[in-house]
């Protein structure tokens, strides 16, 4: 599904991701950790198209899509959510929806002045998907509300809600359950699951291994740009290597 | 007096039209455009030089939008992929190279002589008939440009819009590519200006280069922000407001003893300054602006 080759990206004489190699079978849960600095969010920036590779290529669904922009791979299926959640602030939860659905015949100025009715027809069926999305998440009572209004964890909902909106083939989460309380953790997991069991393959990067390993099957540790460890999540967290590279074994 | 009013309405109108493009492009998209009054300065010059030579101004007008369009998109292909800061340098740029170019090619635009004796807008009516008309024409011009507004507003595209203004990375991380919608947003307004110019060039039938100068680009920001950005209704309004104080201060003058009409114009920028200070201060969102949470 999401292969990714050899990458090399560098900052100056800086080598943030050295060498690495991944891949990623649909429906797949893959957890990626790694201390700060490890190369994590970078090797993710890469794969997203946000980052130029210094080398390596990364062929997704069969395609190589090293120099593709951002948004020609999110067409394909290759979706992403952000660290820090970026909503729509202005926009209600309901909008956010659907500015995300795939409804690029209606977003043109000729739909909106020409042929609205078949626009009007359009909106009707993304409205109604958007609402089972939105029930799906439990986020139905937020439909009206700007979205700059949310919490920090609904708003990591309202992300996924929003990639729900289209057909990933792979959704690559970045730290989807840092700063959120307990109680949505549990939420957003149930969500991840839904869509693993859908056959999205899933790549997550977090910090913190322990939430990490009762979610993913599979688990890469990064250190200082290279894949350290890789494999079932117990194993790999057993490693010595882990163990050091997280401050002599207090995993 | 009722044709100095007509003329006020005329005014207000054609900065209306600028000020619902630039509303468009900032108020809606966040594109931060410094340039506005080249795309006026393209549609007055080109609208008028077609019409010298014989060219209809049914035809010229419609002539005057489109290249003024057209002009947005070799600038826009450079700059909406640059941060929004730079955008708002490399727009004021093009302002200044437009009003230049414009002034130094005499073989086409008479360079700084301007030119004179542009055809008047229902110019076979008598000159009072004429400016009534003209006001109406406007009025008909403005009204299509809001409905048009409103309908983009309320439209999958335009929800598209303010999304690319909230978050323009995460548009692109949803598989949607925001330059194409910018560069659209940036001729429409780009459009709307041109028209206004057109219509400028057949009120005042004499333009030069002078007229198009930043400060016009201003005015239009100015009545934006007044009225509040993003809001249709605001724009309009901080025109009104704008235009009818530049001019009708005109009359202060009369009031206000031992103050030269070179002073008064420098007290008039000073005063909408100081009115954009207070503005910012105690009613930032402007007179109908909503506030983002």
């Amino acid at each position: 599904m999401l292969l990714a080759e050899h990458i090399t990206v560098k900052f100056g004489a800086f080598t943030a991701v050295d060498n690495v190699s991944l891949q990623v079978a649909p429906g797949e849960l893959l957890g990626l950790a790694g201390t700060n600095g490890a190369g994590k969010s970078t090797l993710f920036a890469a794969i997203a198209g946000q980052m130029p590779l210094d080398a390596g290529r990364i062929v997704f669904d069969g395609v190589d899509i090293s120099r593709q922009a951002v948004n020609k791979r999110a067409a394909h299926g290759l979706a992403r959510t952000f660290q820090v959640p970026r909503e729509f602030a202005s926009l209600s939860v309901l909008d956010n929806l659907l500015a995300a659905a795939p409804n690029e015949k209606s977003e043109t100025m000729l739909a909106a002045w020409v042929f609205r009715r078949a626009a009007a027809r359009r909106e009707k069926t993304w409205v109604a998907h958007a609402d089972g999305v939105l029930d799906l998440l439990n986020l139905s009572h937020l439909r009206d509300l700007p979205a700059g209004g949310l919490s920090g964890g609904q708003k990591k909902l309202l992300e996924l809600a929003r990639i729900m909106m289209r057909e990933p083939k792979v959704v690559l989460l970045d730290e989807p359950f840092a700063g959120v309380n307990p109680v949505l953790i549990g939420e957003i997991i149930k969500v991840l699951r839904t869509l693993s069991a859908k056959g999205i393959a899933l790549v997550v990067v977090e910090h913190h291994l322990q939430a990490l390993k009762s979610l993913v099957s599979r688990l890469v540790v990064m250190d200082q740009g290279r894949i350290l460890a890789q494999g079932k999540p117990a194993d790999v967290l057993d490693s010595e290597a882990v163990k050091a590279a997280y401050m002599g074994g207090a995993v | 007096m009722d044709a100095y009013l007509v003329s006020i309405g005329i005014v207000v109108l054609i900065y209306a039209l600028l000020a619902i493009g630039l509303n468009l492009q900032y108020g809606e998209t966040g594109l931060i455009n410094f340039g506005h009054v080249a795309f006026f300065a393209i549609g007055a010059y080109a609208s008028a030089l077609l019409s010298l030579k014989g060219v209809p101004l049914w035809l010229s007008f419609p002539a005057a939008a489109a290249l003024a369009a057209l002009a947005a998109v070799p600038l826009g292909m450079a700059a909406l992929r640059l941060r929004e800061d730079y955008l708002a340098i490399v727009t004021l740029g093009f302002s200044e190279t437009t009003r230049l170019v414009i002034q130094q090619e005499e073989w086409l635009t008479r360079g700084v002589q301007g030119l004179p004796g542009v055809p008047a807008l229902f110019a076979s009516a008598g000159t009072g008939a004429r400016n009534w008309l003209q006001l109406g024409a406007l009025v008909c011009a403005v009204l299509l440009a809001v409905m048009a507004t409103r309908l983009l507003q309320k439209s999958a595209f335009g929800r598209l819009l303010r999304a690319i203004r909230d978050n323009e990375p995460a548009v692109a991380a949803l598989g949607k590519d925001p330059a194409g919608y910018k560069i659209r947003v940036f001729m429409l307004g780009a459009a709307l200006a041109g028209i206004a110019g057109a219509f400028y060039a057949h009120f005042v039938t004499f333009i030069t280069p002078e007229q198009f100068v930043p400060l016009v680009t201003f005015y239009v920001w100015m009545s934006i922000i007044l009225g509040g950005v993003g809001s249709l209704r605001g724009a309009l309004l901080g025109t009104l407001v704008l235009v009818v104080f530049l001019e009708g201060s005109r009359f202060l003058r009369d009031l206000v003893p031992g103050i030269a009409e070179a002073q008064m114009a420098h007290i008039r920028l000073g005063v909408v300054g100081l009115a954009l200070i207070l503005c910012m201060l105690y009613r930032p969102q402007g007179m109908f602006g909503k506030r983002v949470p």
